[in-house]
């Protein structure tokens, strides 16, 4: 199950020649780099949104049957693509911190649950935003929508053990077992959800397919999806180094942050 | 309390004790799934009130809905399916909590954990005992519940198959969630944030199964499917439930 | 036989032990000593495996004992703070559950003898929530008449809440299994004398 001491040793002293990524697992390190790396993906984003929102308000056209309303897919679609692709990287680093003992995988995992939490949060609402002019309702029990619901519940149930557990060591260790029981189950929750939605004909409306999507419409997207990647990095990032300060704060290394500004 | 009583129940723990004749013995691990699922019973047995109120919550649960919605019976029919299969998957959800905790709070899950057989095996006889108490009376209850909602025999009989096939998974992925939350304040309520979510697709298809079969298609593929689920979790469960219970005890 | 090395105990914030390390032969007895809070009871369930070590590593028959995992454990006997007995069950039938799952050679009546010999005669078939604390310990430590091949016994605080005659009895378990070659961990607060030829003192905490 755990990677010895003296074979990761081992393995470091291997790796010397190369990239030494072992380098870089260590908090204190991680805590500097991630310092100096913030402000460029904060800026990144800043920057590929305010392009990508441009696109999406003046340049896209108006949507033949659905008017203006359907522009707010520039935040809807690329929220929910973040918010099931955070997932999967939550639990990959919860499973690495597992099976290796790395601390920084753990606490990355437990970096990356709130802002996928916020992801699924605003792919929901936005999707409420548009059913309301669309279906004339705020909430559809739609295929897509229900997914997203439950994969919010299995965010919030991530952090709620993770806070409910004092010890560092178990809440990193059983969250990770409890993403990786959740990764397990996501494309079961799918497939039976879909199963149950094509079983009852009531709304089967999908959320994003439109008929022909306009090349400035997927470029609209694609770019403020590129803006959302770089906003939850920044966002996790940020996250991270708080939870290192935290944990790390009887290490000499904290301690001496205190006296210089960063 | 009554000891002729005890030592006649007693006498059910005996018998499928395998001899120990060498390091290696075959029928060793059969031995101590036996013991657990036993002494569970056993315990089980003796504290009878906490399996009646597992079942009185099932019952009480399913009846509030009439109550709620009014007494048509076009609707309840209808509806039937899924009351009955929330209501059951909140019961045994409820019942989760004293799955590991007794043993917990007084050493035995240590020694359950030192004893020399692999743990997935001890949990697997643990959720077994476990269902038996309470998913069992929950799949024998449920037509009884189902005649209250006016459901003709098939969509009875189906009822009760789909609860057989999915009240055993419900406890193994319960498991699960009850090792990770045990020892934690608030246990209770984490660990129904936790595990219900994870019951959405044993829900879908056990109460789906009912509603084909009234709607006048076949139920095969619904069972079929909770058959799969079962499979997946009796091989799966077990061994994250005991990794689980490693993390916890530590 | 049994070795740690370089053991290190961190509980949430704080570090319990460091650097802590002894190798026991056949025979051993090592008494774990410390004031309250200084990780007697964590380096014990470190040596059981329950625990895992923030440094270091415990080795049996030079093999790292999370390898061996169940062989390992078939060799091992921990008695833990708790006394692991259900309360709805008698004594007898205690016995026989935790037995059977060690894979020792249990009966019905050879664990009312073992019952009997710690002083129980009258209360084998007795729901254990009835006992007292001293009796319910007893039925705890009758477990060790049937560990003779567990070559590695772990005893958290045997001796509480027994009277100076239960005392006496167990020492005298411990005794015979030390001369029978067994290796004997334990912790107690009681002034207990137990002779082994291999006798090591580990004070934890200053």
């Amino acid at each position: 199950m755990r990677m010895p001491r003296r074979r990761m040793q081992a393995t470091r002293s291997r790796m010397a020649g190369r990239i030494n990524w072992f380098y870089y697992a260590a908090p204190q390190t991680f805590y500097s780099l991630a310092g100096k790396s913030t402000p460029v993906f904060y800026a990144l984003a800043a920057i590929l949104g305010a392009i990508g929102l441009y696109i999406g308000f003046f340049v896209a056209p108006t949507d033949a049957q659905q008017g203006e309303g359907y522009r707010i897919i520039f935040i809807h679609v690329p929220t929910a693509w973040m918010s099931m692709f955070l997932y999967v990287v939550m639990a990959f680093w919860a499973a690495i911190g597992l099976a290796f003992n790395t601390r920084l995988s753990s606490m990355m995992a437990q970096a990356i649950a709130p802002t996928g939490a916020w992801m699924t949060f605003l792919a929901l609402w936005t999707g409420a935003l548009w059913g309301k002019p669309m279906w004339g309702t705020w909430w559809v029990w739609d295929a897509r929508l229900t997914s997203e619901l439950i994969l919010l519940f299995l965010y919030l149930g991530f952090m709620a053990l993770q806070a409910a557990i004092d010890e560092p060591r178990r809440a990193d260790r059983a969250g990770a077992l409890l993403a990786i029981v959740g990764v397990v189950n996501v494309p079961i929750i799918y497939f039976s959800v879909q199963w149950w939605n094509t079983l009852h004909q009531g709304a089967s409306v999908s959320i994003t397919r439109s008929p022909t999507m306009a090349t400035t419409m997927l470029w609209g997207m694609l770019v403020m999806a590129l803006a959302f990647w770089m906003y939850c990095i920044g966002a996790t990032l940020t996250r991270v180094r708080a939870i290192i300060l935290e944990r790390e704060r009887h290490a000499d290394w904290v301690r001496d942050l205190k006296g210089s500004p960063q | 309390m009554q000891p002729p009583l005890l030592e006649k129940e007693g006498n059910l723990l005996l018998p499928f004790r395998a001899p120990r004749t060498a390091q290696m013995n075959a029928s060793a691990p059969i031995a101590a799934f036996a013991c657990v699922v036993r002494r569970d019973l056993l315990l089980a047995m003796r504290r009878r009130s906490d399996v009646a109120t597992t079942l009185f919550f099932f019952v009480i649960v399913v009846s509030l809905f009439p109550l709620g919605v009014g007494p048509e019976m076009n609707l309840l029919r209808t509806m039937a399916p899924g009351v009955v299969w929330v209501a059951a998957l909140l019961a045994s959800m409820l019942a989760l909590n004293r799955l590991f905790s007794g043993d917990y709070a007084d050493g035995t899950l240590e020694q359950l954990v030192l004893a020399p057989h692999p743990l997935g095996l001890l949990v697997g006889a643990k959720v077994a005992a476990h269902w038996l108490v309470t998913g069992l009376p929950l799949v024998l209850l449920a037509p009884l519940l189902g005649l209250a909602f006016d459901l003709n025999a098939k969509s009875l009989g189906i009822l009760m198959l789909s609860l057989l096939l999915g009240t055993p998974t419900l406890g193994l992925i319960g498991a699960i969630g009850a090792a990770l939350t045990l020892g934690l304040r608030g246990a209770g309520v984490l660990l129904s944030l936790l595990v219900l979510p994870l019951y959405i697709p044993v829900l879908i298809f056990g109460a789906g199964a009912v509603e084909a079969v009234a709607a006048g298609l076949g139920a095969g593929a619904h069972l079929s499917v909770l058959g799969a689920l079962l499979v997946l979790a009796v091989f799966f469960a077990p061994w994250a439930a005991a990794l689980a219970l490693r993390i916890s005890l530590e | 036989m049994l070795l740690a090395n370089g053991l290190e105990c961190v509980r949430g914030e704080r570090r319990l032990f460091r650097d802590v390390g002894f190798e026991l032969d056949p025979g051993a007895l090592l008494h774990v000593q410390g004031r309250n809070g200084s990780g007697k009871t964590s380096l014990l369930r470190m040596i059981c495996g329950l625990l895992a070590p923030a440094a270091g590593d415990i080795q049996w028959n030079g093999t790292d004992i999370r390898t061996l995992a169940e062989s390992y454990r078939g060799e091992l006997f921990y008695l833990g703070h708790q006394n692991a007995i259900k309360d709805d069950l008698t004594a007898t039938e205690n016995l026989l559950v935790s037995e059977t799952l060690a894979e020792a050679p249990v009966t019905r009546a050879s664990a009312r003898d073992s019952l009997d010999r710690l002083g129980l005669k009258g209360y084998e078939d007795l729901p254990t929530r009835v006992l007292s604390q001293g009796q319910k310990r007893r039925v705890a430590l009758a477990r060790l008449l049937f560990r003779e091949r567990s070559r590695l016994w772990v005893l958290d605080e045997p001796f509480v809440a027994l009277d100076p005659h239960a005392v006496r009895e167990v020492a005298g378990i411990i005794a015979d299994q030390l001369g029978g070659g067994g290796i004997v961990i334990y912790t107690t607060h009681q002034d207990v004398d137990l002779a082994a030829h291999q006798r090591i003192e580990l004070r934890l905490g200053k």
